[in-house]
């Protein structure tokens, strides 16, 4: 199998689809630019043209609500946000259009537009260029969210994104930019929607979503060589999530840690955890960690930084803890 | 009596004009009545822009509203019946029921949606138009807004895009000169809304908003341009709202000026208008009175299609939210 990396992965789904369906163009501020989009979009301009793959002024509102308006005559546009803080500028054409149209017009009009967005947290950039606001978006009906974390699903779940037929944000993550894994040739989906399980385990069911599953990986490592057996879960999608998986992994466990690297309150791992603890309340052993940003904005400090955000030593730490 | 081609043209011109009209006095009487519930904002005074502009245009251009847009979706072909069962919440209405006033849709008419967000359809005009141009397609997308709208950044965002790339695109400011309650010399220094058009570089015309004559043969410039790629246009047609802001009321307790600025536009009514220069070419009285009585039968026939509709069922609720999966 091919060793891709995430960013290479998004790149050939993009390219995958602008190659095989006419509908399909990409814009928004810095597709032309590795400097905003890494690899993920390297080049597909001079392989695609400027007219299908072109780079936008600094207009988020317009540009997003031009891809909606695209959509909604039949397009299949793709349009890009290289850091989500910047995104909140298009929260109209996101949240009160791309959101509502099928819904309010009785199911005559649907929206098929992705919005892709980066989380790019870390490296001195401070509260307006880091912030993963998965939970603002996912709180909205008419929203489909999904957050890859590995080459595999970042390339089928771009894919699935743009077949489904509705507004789907697209949220990948910087710090997951040169992982690498197996990745297919052609077209192939990742179905939204459907978590899957990394590691199957007996103790305690680890819920994990984008970097945070990742770092959870790497936190079930440690943890079996202490003899600590977790199943770990990558949700994949955040709305709507795979309550199915869930449920059944901690009706087996009766233990479960959340891990998602974005703020505590009114965040996603708040609603897996009151929907656990609602509807089977009686499967658990323990009560249910979440492992999360605090509730502060994104320092810049580099002190501070280490200080803020989660990793892998959190997710051990906090199974430790349900285990006591 | 035989009439030309142009005669014949301006005759619907005026029966368009005069349904809407119409059909919004007797929306105002339902909400007074208490029989419709949501609001409705009407354009009674301003219906040159949409029946002028609209005249301009084929079915599969797109035309995306506002709050105010009974008149666009008449213009554009929308069904009357579907739009007063949608005014009075039924299933049979053309957003289902779900949509009221505010939410009009007629996709097979190329009237594509009306949402209430100020100027939120400007940008998604700018999408139709680019979907066009990627398609080779000769469509425009038109987008009405008020004078409101133009102070919002979507809208100036969108003119510069549209310019940059070229596309096929109407931006069409109905300026009614009041955002709400709010006048326009409360809210801009200038009154230079066309001036938009200058900084985005694109042309920026002002048109006679009460003349449907003028409106028409402007947006069809407008439009033969677009359709020959030389990109959008702004279109200031410049007009008065009648009645106030939301319902049937005149809104005269705003202040002193709207009583003397009533005395000064209701002459220059838009419909009184058009049929003395109907008139005066050579219609007769006699067919143009015909209309009146004909458009009154279409909108009682539609009020009672609304009032005989059923309501959504409860399960409705849930449908919808998302569409379908079609790839």
């Amino acid at each position: 199998m091919r060793q891709f990396t995430y960013a290479q992965a998004i790149r050939e789904a993009h390219a995958e689809l602008l190659r095989h369906d006419p509908r399909v163009f990409v814009c928004g501020q810095g597709v032309w630019n590795p400097w905003y989009a890494g690899k993920s979009l390297l080049d597909l301009d001079k392989e695609f043209g400027r007219e299908r793959v072109f780079d936008c002024p600094v207009s988020e509102n317009a540009t997003t609500g031009a891809a909606i308006g695209a959509a909604i005559v039949g397009m299949r546009p793709i349009v890009f946000h290289a850091r989500m803080d910047f995104m909140l500028l298009a929260v109209d054409p996101i949240v009160n259009q791309a959101a509502n149209w099928s819904y309010l017009f009785g199911g005559q009009v649907s929206v098929p537009v992705v919005i892709r967005s980066v989380i790019n947290r870390g490296g001195e950039q401070g509260a307006q260029h880091s912030q993963a606001l998965q939970a603002l978006f996912a709180h909205v009906p008419g929203l489909k969210v999904v957050m890859p974390a590995t080459p595999y699903d970042a390339k089928g779940l771009l894919v699935a994104a743009v077949r489904d037929g509705n507004p789907v944000l697209y949220l990948d993550d910087r710090w997951l930019y040169d992982s690498e894994g197996d990745v297919p040739e052609g077209l192939y989906e990742v179905p939204i929607g459907s978590g899957v399980i990394r590691r199957s385990g007996k103790k305690v069911t680890v819920v994990a979503t984008s970097y945070m599953a990742a770092e959870a990986v790497k936190a079930a490592e440690t943890l079996a060589q202490r003899g600590i057996d977790v199943e770990l879960i990558d949700l994949r999608t955040i709305k709507p999530w795979d309550r199915d998986l869930v449920y059944s992994s901690v009706g087996k466990t009766g233990r479960l840690v959340i891990a998602d690297a974005a703020w505590m309150s009114g965040g996603i791992a708040a609603d897996i955890a009151a929907a656990v603890a609602g509807d089977i309340f009686h499967a658990l052993k323990a009560p249910i960690v979440r492992v999360c940003l605090p509730d502060v904005p994104a320092p810049t400090s580099a002190v501070l930084e280490q200080a803020y955000y989660v990793g892998a030593k959190d997710i051990v730490a906090s199974v430790e803890k349900v285990l006591l | 009596m035989q009439v030309g081609g142009a005669a014949a043209a301006g005759r619907s011109l005026l029966r368009i004009m005069l349904l809407i009209r119409l059909v919004e006095e007797r929306i105002g009487e339902l909400v007074s009545a208490g029989e419709i519930k949501t609001p409705c904002h009407l354009s009674i005074g301003q219906e040159a822009i949409a029946a002028g502009v609209c005249a301009a245009l084929s079915r599969q251009d797109t035309v995306w509203g506002g709050h105010r847009s009974h008149g666009h979706y008449l213009a554009k072909g929308g069904d009357l019946p579907e739009m007063m069962a949608e005014v009075f919440g039924r299933v049979t209405g053309c957003s289902k029921g779900r949509g009221g006033s505010m939410h009009l849709v007629a996709p097979a008419q190329g009237l594509y949606g009306t949402v209430p967000l100020v100027g939120a359809t400007i940008p998604l005009a700018v999408g139709a138009g680019l979907a066009s141009k990627l398609r080779h397609e000769p469509h425009v997308a038109v987008a009405f807004f008020g004078d409101g709208a133009t102070e919002e950044g979507h809208f100036h965002e969108s003119l510069n895009l549209a310019a940059l790339y070229r596309l096929p695109v109407l931006f069409v400011c109905e300026n009614n000169f009041y955002s709400t309650h709010m006048p326009l010399s409360a809210r801009r220094l200038k009154d230079n809304i066309v001036q938009a058009a200058d900084a985005a570089g694109m042309p920026g015309i002002r048109l006679d908003g009460n003349d449907a004559l003028a409106v028409r043969d402007g947006a069809t410039q407008a439009v033969a341009q677009a359709r020959a790629g030389a990109g959008p246009c702004l279109l200031e047609c410049r007009t008065y709202r009648w009645r106030g802001h939301v319902g049937p009321a005149w809104d005269l307790e705003v202040g002193e000026r709207r009583r003397s600025e009533l005395d000064e536009w209701m002459p220059k009514d838009p419909i009184l208008r058009l049929r003395r220069r109907l008139i005066e070419e050579g219609l007769s009285v006699e067919d143009l009175d015909a209309l009146e009585p004909a458009v009154r039968g279409e909108i009682e026939a539609a009020v009672t299609f609304a009032r005989e509709s059923p309501l959504p069922d409860d399960s409705d609720l849930f449908r919808h939210v998302y569409a379908p999966r079609r790839t």
